[in-house]
């Protein structure tokens, strides 16, 4: 899933379409709500996403079975309305006879915790990085940075974290870290090329000729005005995550077991594909329904960011 | 013309030498690569000794000198579990590669500009529904599960092809539509919208005006000018091809570069790796090249900077 720059780079005069709001009192958390359920993409991919964090939060409570629970004499088990199955088992067994609705379950922890927080990583280092290079372009630290967004762009994110792995190894930590020091390229191309436009106007200036530090510039002046921005690209790296995760740990080099991963369960199921396609078919399924809810959620608030975007959208 | 392709080589040099510095360092971090090469057994001697053979013992930036000065003459080293040298295995894999991710392009390309122009054209009919909601399902569909959902439809519970390997085009059928498909739903979607924007325009307003027939129009008028952004698209596509083509590969047992790769990084044969990320690395940068020739050949009004 790559970053959609065209849609991103036509917010850059949001801000100046905001301002012209203020006058009118409007709350912009009421806008907020009352364009979410204006939107049936929306509310769908919300919905999609809060069922998920619901069932990921809830996993203890609701999972019927410990998900690494083994139990020899249940293997292969087929879901609920298959013939043979149990309402004991409603997604069926796998091969070592632990439950799969449980472990769809507890998968969606590792899976959240891990995209989330990769991209609060990437976010925190692309953004700083972003707005730095942006407000002091062109001189040499700006180079070598966007030199460095270059390289990264000719080489697929899950070769260079296929090498990380290779060398570190794997585990939750750094499969976190190496999701965000790898996809931390998109938000810094972006910022920074947004900051490039918003240090232009005039209450910068009027900051930088009063002799507001720089520091506080960054901080107090151009930060707000590009949250929305970052926001909207969060979301989309987001979505990239979870599959990046999913990849990883389908090719036994992400979340290793006794941890539960949606894609290691994929690849769990791979060689039991003839006689029991529902340890595979499940996990897929949610991956999928995941990353559509992120995507409809990506879509919604890139619309309600910038309102010019709809009617090219249609 | 020639500037502009000896600026755009230029440009590869400092892309090339980050990636290789960066490599270097992290491989430079996981220390003793010894441990790997010989058994268990080996001697506190031998392993000195192999230590002092492979020049673990110099100082970092001489060791760091001596790999850039290898590199250059493309040597990446041996590889230790085929006893080979590492970029001439990744070459002997890289022709399964392309191939695969030929087809699957040309497959993306063949399904999607026509869907996307359909859609456009019929917008917001039934038709145009079903192929907006088969794009935004392609993005999210993860490709591996994809793949594994093809095999057990088309070759488990329906036997048309065949489960894994390579061989016969057969074989080709279902990597290359599981690889494909990401880039199909991301050129639909954009061949629809920038039709859209285009059935728009006064020109086109003026070629229905003067009679011409629907498909001339639409063809000769308007897809034309749709072309360009999805050219760019294209090249964005690329690095994901290459991407995704190491999991492709892993599922279907396809031979490449991807599934050598990824064998590699499980036993920590970084020699491979290493040429493995550097040929893709060129091979993206080289794609991205044409792509860019392309559109200006097709956008006459791009000038070569």
């Amino acid at each position: 899933m790559s970053v959609d720059i065209q849609h991103v780079k036509n917010m850059k005069d949001q801000s100046a379409l905001n301002s012209f709001e203020v006058g009118k009192r409007i709350n912009p958390y009421a806008r907020f709500v009352r364009l979410l359920f204006q939107s049936k993409t929306g509310t769908t991919g919300l919905v999609i996403f809060v069922v998920i964090v619901l069932a990921a939060i809830l996993a203890p409570a609701i999972a019927p079975h410990d998900p690494t629970l083994m139990n020899a004499r249940n293997t292969l088990a087929p879901p609920a309305w298959l013939e043979g199955g149990t309402s004991d088992h409603l997604l069926g067994t796998d091969n070592l006879g632990r439950d799969v609705f449980s472990r769809i379950l507890y998968g969606a922890r590792v899976t959240l915790v891990v995209s989330l927080l990769s991209v609060i990583v990437a976010g925190v280092i692309g953004i700083a990085l972003g707005v730095v290079c942006g407000y002091y372009g062109g001189r040499w630290f700006d180079s070598i940075i966007m030199r460095i967004v270059d390289a990264k762009m000719a080489i697929p994110g899950i070769l260079l974290m296929l090498v990380i792995i290779g060398v570190f190894g794997s585990s939750i930590p750094t499969l976190v870290f190496v999701l965000g020091f790898t996809e931390w390229t998109a938000f810094t191309r972006l910022v920074r090329s947004e900051v490039l436009s918003i240090k232009q106007r005039d209450y910068v200036r009027a900051a930088r000729s009063i002799g507001t530090r720089d520091r506080t510039i960054m901080w107090k002046h151009i930060l707000p005005n590009i949250v929305s921005i970052c926001i909207v690209i969060s979301t989309l790296t987001l979505g990239g995550n979870i599959i990046l995760e999913a990849s990883l740990s389908y090719l036994g080099l992400g979340i290793q077991p006794p941890d539960v991963s949606w894609g290691y369960m994929l690849n769990e199921g791979r060689d039991h594909l003839a006689t029991s396609w529902w340890i595979s078919t499940f996990p897929g399924i949610a991956i999928t329904l995941t990353v559509l809810g992120v995507i409809f959620m990506g879509d919604w608030l890139r619309d309600v960011f910038d309102p010019r975007s709809q009617g090219r959208r249609s | 013309m020639r500037q502009y392709i000896v600026k755009y080589l230029l440009q590869v040099i400092p892309v090339m030498f980050i990636i290789s510095s960066v490599i270097f360092v992290l491989i430079y971090m996981t220390g003793d690569p010894v441990a790997l090469m010989l058994s268990e057994s080996a001697t506190p001697q031998q392993i000195a000794e192999l230590r002092e053979a492979l020049g673990l013992n110099e100082p970092f930036y001489v060791q760091y000198g001596k790999y850039m000065l290898n590199l250059l003459q493309g040597d990446f080293g041996k590889s230790y579990v085929f006893q080979q040298d590492a970029l001439s295995l990744v070459l002997e894999r890289l022709p399964l590669t392309l191939e695969l991710g030929a087809v699957s392009v040309i497959l993306a390309i063949v399904l999607s500009i026509p869907l996307g122009i359909y859609s456009a054209v019929k917008k917001n009919t039934f038709a145009d529904l079903i192929i907006t909601g088969i794009s935004v399902l392609g993005k999210a569909v993860p490709n591996f599960w994809l793949g594994i959902m093809l095999i057990l439809v088309l070759s488990i519970m329906f036997p048309i092809f065949p489960v894994s390997g390579h061989g016969s085009w057969l074989h080709l059928i279902l990597p290359a539509i599981t690889l494909g498909t990401n880039a199909m739903a991301e050129i639909t979607r954009l061949v629809r919208s920038s039709m859209l924007e285009v059935l728009n325009q006064d020109y086109i307003r003026t070629a229905k005006s003067k009679g011409l027939s629907a498909i001339i129009v639409v063809f000769r008028h308007g897809f034309r000018n749709c072309l360009i952004p999805v050219i760019t698209v294209m090249a964005m596509q690329i690095s994901g091809i290459v991407g995704g083509a190491i999991i492709t590969e892993t599922i279907f047992a396809w031979p490449g570069m991807g599934q050598l790769l990824v064998r590699s990084v499980n036993v920590r044969d970084m020699a491979v790796v290493q040429a493995a990320v550097f040929v893709s690395a060129i091979a993206i940068i080289l794609m991205n090249f044409l792509a860019d020739i392309a559109y200006r050949f097709i956008d006459p009004r791009i000038k070569y900077e």
